[in-house]
């Protein structure tokens, strides 16, 4: 079975963590994203898993069998690197070829794979030309085609898009996924383009500081953030994460003071748990509606500047206090420089994080 | 065959056609100027040896349809390439062998093999020192540069006395094992910034791919590099080719080099310098280091200008 479980593992430089105790499981035919700003530690740990770096601690599983001390080709996985490393001495062809030449496979046999995979990638008419006399998305594809040439138990692509422009991105990674769900093999994806990651994956490991903050589906991790990390990192624009007294709790309720107003907003039911405290509420910018009078649950706030976004307008109003709350309303709702806005959070998108940086939630 | 350049995809240059004729005539009289001692040694070595001191020199082997004055024109002969091999020693005798044939020999096989040795062990070496450093890897690499940083003429005599005690003195193998420990430090530092420039991410795609760790360097790693193999090759078999003071200090009288076989021909039988003999062996001692760098030129010019040109 093509699976990948990592079980707590540690990467230590010297004394640096690059890793700490990171979980995953991927199942066979499951693209799992590796998602967080760089220096987290998410290439880390796509290498521990591909056995370019030993794990310090811990347990890499492939295929159900544990690896730690087993070099990269006895892993039997495939890679597609961030610059492609192609092999700059050899054609396309021999490129895509190699891994099956390892595998000492015959001429004819090798051809016909090879055939077959430059078809799929549209390689064909430069499988003759070298690495440099190809362009930036062809070698992307020459990447992926040596990957996909073998029959591996598992897939690891490190950030395999961010060289590419942004059109180009958008077609491969389109093309990518439908390579993907054609061959049912666990696949782990590193990036740090949160778009690419809940496009591609099917479940999100969110990274930050070597920690995985938070596994999930992309709804999941997008509607239901786990710590405030989490929520500030997904969704564009991003959150708007606002500090804020919480005064009581009752009936769904919660009354807090929040930019100095006092404002009554529907929560969690888990929030009852909390005594009154310091808490940090989000709201995403899609979640406030702009209403024109004052009400028990609304947050005052002067538009400051308006970015039109096409079908949409993000608008970032200004509080009593000076905070910045960042709102995006439809096209078709005019709003000017000056106008004060009465904005309404949506109960059922209103986040509350405890002291610790945790969801309060039930 | 595609070139080297063409392979890379980098541009071909086209000579002239880029530099424009300006330039072209410019650089050529440059060279002109620098190439003219070792065009007249050329001369000389085609001069009947009565012509080879005259004065005013002879210039040209034709007059060039009459432009050049015939006082300046010499008539070309091959007869002194005849005497390099055979010629007569003592006056009054026959011609006889002069062994020639066997420092020619000597200077190849001693040169090539030497070379290659060191380019072998070098490569290897540095591959190790580049990918797999040791505790200290600086070090060692700064005690390897040592060897070559006391003048020759500061380690001979120790030298000598160590091939003495040894019974080395005199033979291929000591010679041959001098010169390769000389190359050595020379291929491995100029080696190992090949290596360093490599791309490591495109050896891990292969060790991902399946290869073994002597795949990776057979398969991946030395490809990339064969322009500095080139490079070094070339360089290492100009210096050694060309050295003289080991080579008459340690090598016997059938291992004896050129350049030694040289120096004693000339001086040798009390008649001053023959300077037509001296030009023909000059002239046969150039062919082999300009025909390699001829052949390797390609990737010489990639060699030569490693670390400039970014991939």
């Amino acid at each position: 079975m093509s699976t990948i479980e990592v079980k707590k593992i540690t990467k230590k430089y010297g004394e640096f963590l690059a890793v700490k105790d990171a979980s995953l499981s991927v199942k066979a035919g499951e693209v799992v994203c590796l998602l967080g700003p760089s220096g987290c530690g998410k290439t880390t740990t796509l290498r521990m898993i591909a056995g370019l770096e030993r794990a310090t601690e811990g347990d890499v599983i492939i295929a159900g069998k544990r690896m730690n001390e087993l070099p990269p080709q006895k892993r039997d996985i495939a890679m597609v690197f961030q610059f492609y490393a192609l092999y700059p001495a050899l054609n396309v062809g021999q490129n895509i070829a190699m891994p099956l030449h390892f595998e000492k496979l015959s001429k004819e046999e090798t051809d016909r794979r090879v055939n077959k995979v430059a078809k799929i990638l549209h390689l064909t008419e430069v499988l003759d030309r070298m690495p440099g006399q190809v362009s930036e998305g062809e070698k992307q594809r020459i990447a992926v085609a040596r990957a996909i040439v073998r029959d591996p138990n598992c897939f690891l692509f490190d950030e395999p898009l961010s060289r590419l422009d942004v059109e180009l991105r958008h077609s491969m990674r389109g093309q990518i996924k439908e390579v993907l769900s054609n061959l049912s093999k666990a696949t782990v994806i590193v990036t740090h383009d949160q778009l690419e990651a809940l496009t591609m994956a099917d479940r999100i490991a969110i990274m930050r500081d070597g920690m995985i903050e938070q596994v999930g589906t992309p709804h999941e991790v997008f509607a239901k953030p786990a710590n405030v990390f989490v929520a500030s990192f997904i969704g564009t624009p991003q959150m708007n994460l606002m500090e804020a007294d919480l005064k009581s709790f009752g009936k769904g309720v919660a009354s807090v003071t929040l930019a100095g107003n006092a404002v009554e907003m529907a929560a969690d039911p888990a929030v009852s748990t909390l005594r009154p405290s310091k808490v940090m509420i989000g709201i995403r910018p899609r979640a406030f509606t702009a209403e024109s009078s004052a009400g028990k649950s609304t947050i005052p706030a002067q538009a400051e500047l308006i970015e039109p976004m096409g079908a949409e307008t993000l608008i970032h109003a200004r509080t009593k206090l000076g905070g910045d709350i960042r709102v995006v309303v439809p096209r078709t709702q005019r709003i000017k420089i000056g106008d004060v806005l009465h904005l309404k959070p949506d109960p059922k998108q209103t986040h509350f994080f405890g002291e610790n940086g945790r969801a309060v939630r039930a | 065959m595609a070139t080297l350049a063409e392979k890379f995809g980098l541009r071909k240059a086209s000579g002239v056609g880029e530099a424009g004729w300006g330039h072209t005539l410019i650089v050529a009289l440059v060279s002109l100027i620098y190439f003219l001692p070792v065009l007249m040694i050329i001369f000389t070595a085609f001069k009947p040896s009565a012509q080879a001191l005259s004065v005013p020199p002879t210039l040209s082997p034709t007059s060039l349809f009459g432009l050049i004055p015939d006082q300046f024109v010499f008539t070309p002969t091959l007869e002194n390439f005849g005497q390099v091999f055979n010629r007569v020693m003592v006056s009054g005798n026959a011609a006889e062998p002069t062994g020639f044939d066997v420092f020619f020999f000597n200077s190849f096989f001693i040169s090539s093999v030497s070379v290659l040795l060191a380019l072998v062990i070098g490569t290897l070496a540095s591959y190790g020192f580049s990918r797999y450093p040791l505790k200290g890897n600086d070090t060692y690499l700064f005690i390897i540069l040592t060897t070559r940083m006391l003048p020759a003429i500061v380690v001979i005599i120790p030298i000598i006395l160590m091939f003495r005690t040894v019974g080395l003195s005199g033979s291929y193998v000591g010679i041959i094992m001098l010169y390769t420990a000389f190359n050595l430090a020379f291929t491995i530092w100029m080696m190992k910034s090949f290596f360093d420039e490599l791309s490591y991410d495109v050896e891990d795609a292969a060790r991902i791919d399946g290869s073994s760790e002597i795949k990776v360097f057979l398969k991946i790693c030395l490809p990339q590099v064969v322009a500095g193999l080139a490079a070094t090759f070339v360089f290492g078999l100009i210096l050694t080719w060309n050295e003289f003071l080991f080579a008459l200090l340690l090598t016997g009288v059938d291992t004896r080099t050129v350049p030694v076989a040289m120096n004693q021909a000339v001086s040798s039988g009390g008649r001053g310098t023959d300077w037509t003999l001296l030009a023909s062996i000059e002239t046969l001692f150039l062919i082999p280091v300009f025909l390699v760098t001829f052949f390797l030129q390609d990737h010489l010019l990639r060699g030569v200008t490693f670390g400039t040109v970014k991939r």
